[in-house]
């Protein structure tokens, strides 16, 4: 499978009154064709604005990409105009947000909305992108396309809406799709229907998928490699199953200490990470888990590590080994 | 109260099989609750019948018609409104005067509310420099008062226009003058409603979700975020179209609005001030008429405020 996304030293800041926002520094990653990359990590550590960077979607000012590119089909999407942008968007790379409440505009109806990228991208004409929305609804888990095309938003619940959103982001059949945690507003239920719809569309159409999430369970479910995010920083990149059975980063460690787990025993106690993540209007010096972190060593303080390679398809932003405590 | 409560969960069935209201049906009923606004629709529909029926019974050449001998007659079998100065009939040009005040009126508005759309939403929408300088021309503009623009302009363009015909009618150049002169000097608080409608608007999460598909910049802001400020945008241009009849009649009043022979409410008045006491028709029918126009467009303006837009009871 060859390379479909390669974005490298990602930076993003945003100039506040306060002060500036190291909001993500210098990430880098690979999407493969028809992966599912899922991105965890705690509120705040810049998930989603990595990747509304990629896509041109951070208001700018305040916002400014500081460096980096994002390779997409030979071209660097963090350079492109605005319009340029705009026939990427929803064509080849969607994206679908967390709020499925507040992402439909209430005073349109779903049509309306749904046709909205088929009349943009593929110029369909009415008729046509008519009866292709209501092949979309059909084909989200929503019966009765044609019938509910004329409803309005809040005539459909979280879930039927979350749907929705999904359809209207895979109406072109685009290459990528970009979830930013769709299942953190619904209930648990619901979440598991829209993993379920997010997994069968992935293969219906052939797409990769980049899941925002800080729900590891949902990760283990659903994604081929992960990437663990911290204060902006991409701190493990592994694929799924070694993450969980062989985490290597303190904060890989402590994140899945904290996840209940069927396969543990029921008087076990869950452990939360002391502390906070850093304020990251602070320019980051050392290693940004160092004060919450079990294994601090002397080093951490005054270097920040590098993420680096420490097996096939792994790497660690770390200066000591997890196993047996010793620098590395 | 108690019957109320009992009947309530008597019927409760009922409540339920009922369908959700739409959003005219809700806008409907909250509109029909406003007796004033009731009353002022009522008036105004009977004004636009007066205004454009009368003009099936008394051609406009009539209402032209000069005849110096029955000047400054009172009201009469043959000029039920009395004759002005010049013997022509004060009905028949009370109807068309009529035609022409509220053509100005809702014209004028239209011209006011394109443009305080377009200057609102652009400086809301990008923000930034682009806000700055849009906001800081639309203050200017309304630091300068408006019925010195008015005075001004109307001097500046007059007589500058021919005459153009229109649905059967010629109108003297100097209404479209009118027109465009109320509508560029009226669309500045327009546009500072839009534009406050669009800040907030344009940082919901409906419009970061149409960006991510991909959807032109132009269409987010006309197709997207429009249609959810047209509430008070439709309120603010009701009670535009009275005010728009209101400077009609100010400049024509003052002599510089829309030139004799073609009639409109305000310049009837023109002139009558010399006769106040001794031949009040000449400015009782034509005033009326301003004051019941300008009083129910202001009532049904407010009834659609309550009715659109229940969060914002204050203007």
């Amino acid at each position: 499978m060859g390379t479909l996304l390669e974005v490298t030293d990602l930076r993003t800041r945003f100039s506040t009154p306060e002060g500036v926002v190291h909001a993500v520094n210098g990430i880098s990653y690979t999407l493969a064709e028809g992966e599912t990359l899922a991105v965890v990590g705690e509120s705040g550590c810049g998930k989603s604005v990595s990747m509304l960077s990629v896509l041109g979607l951070i208001p700018i000012p305040p916002g400014q990409i500081a460096s980096g590119s994002a390779r997409y089909r030979g071209m660097d999407l963090l350079k492109l105009s605005e319009p340029e942008l705009e026939t990427i968007r929803g064509r080849e790379i969607s994206m679908i947000f967390q709020e499925p409440m507040t992402s439909l505009n209430p005073v349109l109806t779903i049509g309306r909305q749904i046709t909205e990228s088929l009349r943009t991208h593929l110029g369909m004409d009415h008729g046509t992108a008519n009866r292709r929305a209501a092949e979309l609804l059909e084909s989200v888990g929503i019966p009765d396309g044609g019938q509910r095309l004329r409803d309005y938003p809040h005539q459909f619940s979280g879930g039927m809406r979350q749907r929705v959103m999904i359809a209207i982001a895979l109406a072109c059949a685009p290459s990528i799709l970009i979830a930013d945690e769709p299942t953190t507003a619904l209930d648990v239920t619901i979440q598991a229907q829209i993993v379920e719809l997010v997994i069968q569309m992935r293969q219906q159409i052939g797409m990769a998928v980049i899941w925002i999430t800080h729900d590891l369970g949902v990760v283990a479910g659903i994604a081929d490699r992960v990437i663990v995010m911290y204060a902006g920083f991409i701190v493990e990149e592994a694929d799924v199953e070694s993450l969980y059975a062989d985490p290597r980063h303190p904060y890989t460690v402590a994140l899945l200490a904290a996840l209940p787990r069927a396969d543990r025993r029921r008087d076990h106690r869950l452990k939360s990470i002391p502390g906070a993540p850093p304020n990251l209007l602070v320019k980051p010096q050392g290693c940004p888990f160092a004060r919450r972190c079990d294994f601090v060593i002397e080093r951490c303080w005054s270097d920040n590590p590098a993420l680096a390679p420490i097996a096939p398809g792994r790497k660690i932003a770390c200066w000591i080994d997890v196993k047996t405590g010793a620098p590395r | 109260m108690v019957e109320t409560t009992l009947s309530a969960s008597i019927h409760p069935v009922d409540e339920l099989l009922t369908p959700p209201l739409s959003l005219r049906q809700l806008v409907w009923r909250r509109f029909r609750r406003h007796t004033m606004a009731l009353f002022g629709v009522v008036v105004l529909i009977l004004l636009f019948t007066y205004a454009f029926g009368g003009a099936l019974f008394l051609t406009e050449s009539y209402a032209n018609q000069t005849e110096t001998g029955v000047r400054l007659q009172g009201p009469s079998a043959v000029h039920p409104f009395g004759t002005d100065t010049v013997g022509r009939d004060i009905l028949a040009r009370t109807i068309y005067g009529g035609q022409i005040s509220l053509l100005i009126g809702l014209t004028a508005v239209l011209i006011e509310t394109g443009f305080g759309i377009l200057i609102g939403a652009f400086a809301g929408y990008y923000g930034g420099v682009v806000d700055s300088v849009l906001m800081r021309i639309t203050e200017a503009m309304l630091n300068i008062p408006q019925l010195f623009l008015l005075i001004v302009m109307a001097k500046f363009f007059s007589g500058k226009l021919p005459n153009i015909t229109l649905l059967g009618r010629t109108f003297s150049g100097s209404v479209v003058v009118i027109i465009g002169i109320i509508g560029l000097t009226s669309w500045m608080y327009l546009a500072r409603i839009v534009r406050a409608e669009f800040l907030s608007l344009k940082e919901n999460e409906f419009v970061l979700a149409a960006r991510a598909i991909g959807t032109p910049r132009r269409e987010i802001i006309f197709q997207h975020i429009l249609p959810n400020s047209i509430a008070p945008i439709v309120v603010s241009a009701t009670l535009g179209v009275a005010n728009a009849i209101l400077s009609e009649a100010y400049i024509s009043f003052l002599g510089l609005g829309v030139q004799p022979p073609t009639a409109t409410w305000g310049n009837m008045l023109d002139g009558a001030y010399n006769y106040i006491d001794t031949a009040p028709w000449l400015w009782v029918f034509p005033g009326t008429l301003i004051v019941l126009t300008v009083l129910s467009i202001n009532f049904l303006g407010d009834g659609l405020r309550d009715a659109l837009d229940p969060r914002s009871r204050v203007a």
